[in-house]
């Protein structure tokens, strides 16, 4: 048995990335940031996500449909998430006095309008999040059928909504190679899907990554690694004692991700544990509740 | 091994009970060794005819940043609470990175840690790999580690636990004098290999901190008390011989900010105990071979 030898070459093995995407750096090496108040910057991301009850897309979006059609379990049971629990999660956030992020699918701002409305009421950001739960990206995807896909969804959330999002999340975080490109050259500021750190960075074409952690999100520790809503809270508490307390050694902010999705974390047997914690973290000096948008710019300001 | 036989023949068995008594240093019961992997994946490598690097979707934009969040952010949280309890390091390194981030394998230099090698990168297999080319990639790391540290790696830990039916045998003969590669035992074993002598130190995937999240989906606290359960009863084994207790690491997944503060507490729990001998991989070794 011999392999190609082509698979003993390595011709990116340099300083840096095997790729150009984004510079190097270590986040320790990085200057000092300063919120505008507390040290951690707590930003809440809501999914609100429409499942069409036929999949398509480049590949199955996590909570998709899963029996032979018609799979009225999972429609309705992801529906849930837009008609009760996106609601629960707009009271919890009012009474913590929380603004946050909500990463929309243009399905949900032209089917829902008064769920949209209430998000925008309360003072939350819209984040573009794809067309519907089928608007995957892979690079399976032509560079025109993307492009066409991301200007969709902008153009049908500003049409149902009245605001045009400055960033956008990713269905599962998954890209083409094409898609900074294409965000930027549609002018959005941000996107959210690299996790691979915990502060703002710039890629090489001047968009800015929002790391939104995927392992802290209600469906790693809830959906996929079955763990108890309070389990999932408590490892939200632990991560931001360490980051409060990192921040007072390092004398630089730091940012807490909570991701969470109505359909799972607005459950009536849940919804207690995701209030309980926005009230433990609002009663933190160190916490400053914030947007995608406000950490973008805060961020910014300082480089 | 010998190819094609069902049992590989890579060593004899040896029951738990009536062992030879091995005391590490200072009288301590336990060895206890942390190994944080120091990896770099290919964001698109060449394909394997055996194995796929990412799953769908391509690109893996979470797989591989999930990773490169390791050398990014939490690398350095999770080293400076290890040195912070006096725990070395004993590093298996995917080699490229002392090309890709010099700055963190000079950083684990810095603070006293061993290296050994995964491999070239941790998205190249070896499987069908030629004997020349297996033999290629444990020259170059051999040459890279030194180039990058000065040390002269002794341990091999193949990259994404993939091997040919030579590896051990081209590491003995090539000068490594121990495999993390099997998990046969809490204690050092000898392995049955063509030239030399390969030593065999326990790994684990067990408490690996990826089968503690992502196999049995632990809480970060959860894998913390599992750390301690293993220390507490290998520590008291350890008594009738010593034993040796590994905690592989990998940063993305234990240095997560969830995840640092019972890690630090397991760690707080073990130095202060007073068993364990708290050791770098080829320290072990050695203790082993001058009782063997």
């Amino acid at each position: 048995m011999t392999l190609d030898p082509a698979y003993l070459e390595y011709p990116k093995r340099r300083h840096g990335y095997d790729h150009d995407l984004y510079a190097w750096s270590a986040l320790h090496e990085r200057p000092s940031v300063k919120w505008p108040q507390g040290s951690v910057a707590v930003w809440v991301c809501v999914s609100l996500e429409w499942f069409p009850i036929v999949p398509g897309g480049a590949f199955a979006a996590p909570g998709h449909m899963q029996t032979a059609y018609p799979d009225y379990r999972h429609y309705t049971a992801r529906d849930y998430g837009n008609r009760v629990g996106a609601w629960r999660f707009l009271d919890a956030l009012a009474r913590a006095g929380a603004k946050a992020s909500f990463a929309t699918n243009a399905a949900v701002a032209e089917r829902y309008p008064e769920l949209v409305r209430a998000v925008l009421d309360g003072g939350h950001e819209l984040i573009a999040h794809s067309t519907d739960m089928n608007g995957t990206i892979d690079s399976s995807l032509a560079a025109n059928a993307e492009r066409d896909l991301i200007n969709d969804a902008i153009h049908r959330i500003k049409l149902a909504s009245g605001v045009r999002p400055t960033g956008w999340l990713s269905i599962a975080r998954s890209q083409s190679f094409n898609t900074l490109n294409l965000l930027k050259d549609i002018g959005l500021t941000y996107c959210c899907d690299w996790v691979n750190d915990e502060m703002p960075y710039h890629f090489t074409n001047g968009l800015i990554n929002l790391p939104l952690n995927h392992e802290l999100s209600d469906r790693t520790i809830i959906a996929v690694q079955q763990q108890s809503a309070d389990s999932w809270a408590q490892s939200l508490e632990d991560a931001f004692d360490w980051l409060a307390a990192e921040a007072a050694a390092t004398g630089s902010g730091r940012m807490l991700p909570i991701h969470v999705t109505p359909y799972i974390m607005g459950l009536p047997y849940r919804i207690a544990a995701f209030e309980r914690l926005l009230e433990r973290l609002s009663q933190r000096s160190e916490c400053w509740f914030a947007r995608g948008d406000q950490i973008v710019s805060s961020w910014e300001a300082q480089q | 091994m010998q190819e094609g036989a069902g049992d590989p023949q890579l060593y004899d068995y040896a029951p738990y009970r009536g062992r030879k008594k091995v005391v590490w240093p200072g009288g301590k019961t336990v060895a206890v060794w942390v190994a944080p992997n120091l990896e770099y994946y290919e964001i698109d490598p060449p394909a394997h005819p055996k194995r796929k690097a990412w799953a769908r979707p391509h690109p893996d934009v979470v797989g591989y940043s999930h990773r490169d969040h390791s050398n990014r952010v939490s690398h350095w949280r999770m080293a400076e609470v290890m040195s912070k309890h006096g725990f070395p390091g004993s590093v298996s390194l995917s080699v490229a990175l002392c090309q890709h981030h010099p700055e963190v394998v000079a950083d684990g230099a810095a603070r006293g840690w061993e290296f050994f090698s995964h491999g070239i990168y941790n998205t190249r297999y070896a499987y069908e790999m030629s004997e020349d080319q297996e033999r290629a990639i444990i020259a170059d790391s051999i040459r890279t580690v030194r180039e990058a540290t000065g040390q002269t790696i002794r341990g091999w830990l193949a990259p994404a636990l993939t091997h040919t039916p030579r590896t051990l045998d081209l590491i003995a003969e090539m000068g490594l004098d121990y495999t993390c590669d099997l998990y046969h035992d809490d204690q050092v074993q000898e392995v049955k290999v063509r030239s030399g002598r390969l030593a065999s130190i326990p790994y684990s995937l067990e408490v690996n901190d990826h089968y503690g999240f992502f196999v049995y989906n632990m809480s970060g606290r959860e894998y913390a008390d599992t750390l301690i359960r293993q220390f507490e009863r290998l520590a008291a084994e350890g008594e009738a011989s010593g034993t040796v207790m590994c905690i592989p690491l990998h940063a993305y997944l234990i240095g997560q900010p969830h995840r640092i503060g019972p890690f630090e507490e397991a760690l707080r729990h073990i130095a202060a105990d007073g068993r364990a001998w708290i050791a770098r991989a080829g320290e072990i070794i050695d203790a082993w071979r001058a009782q063997a």
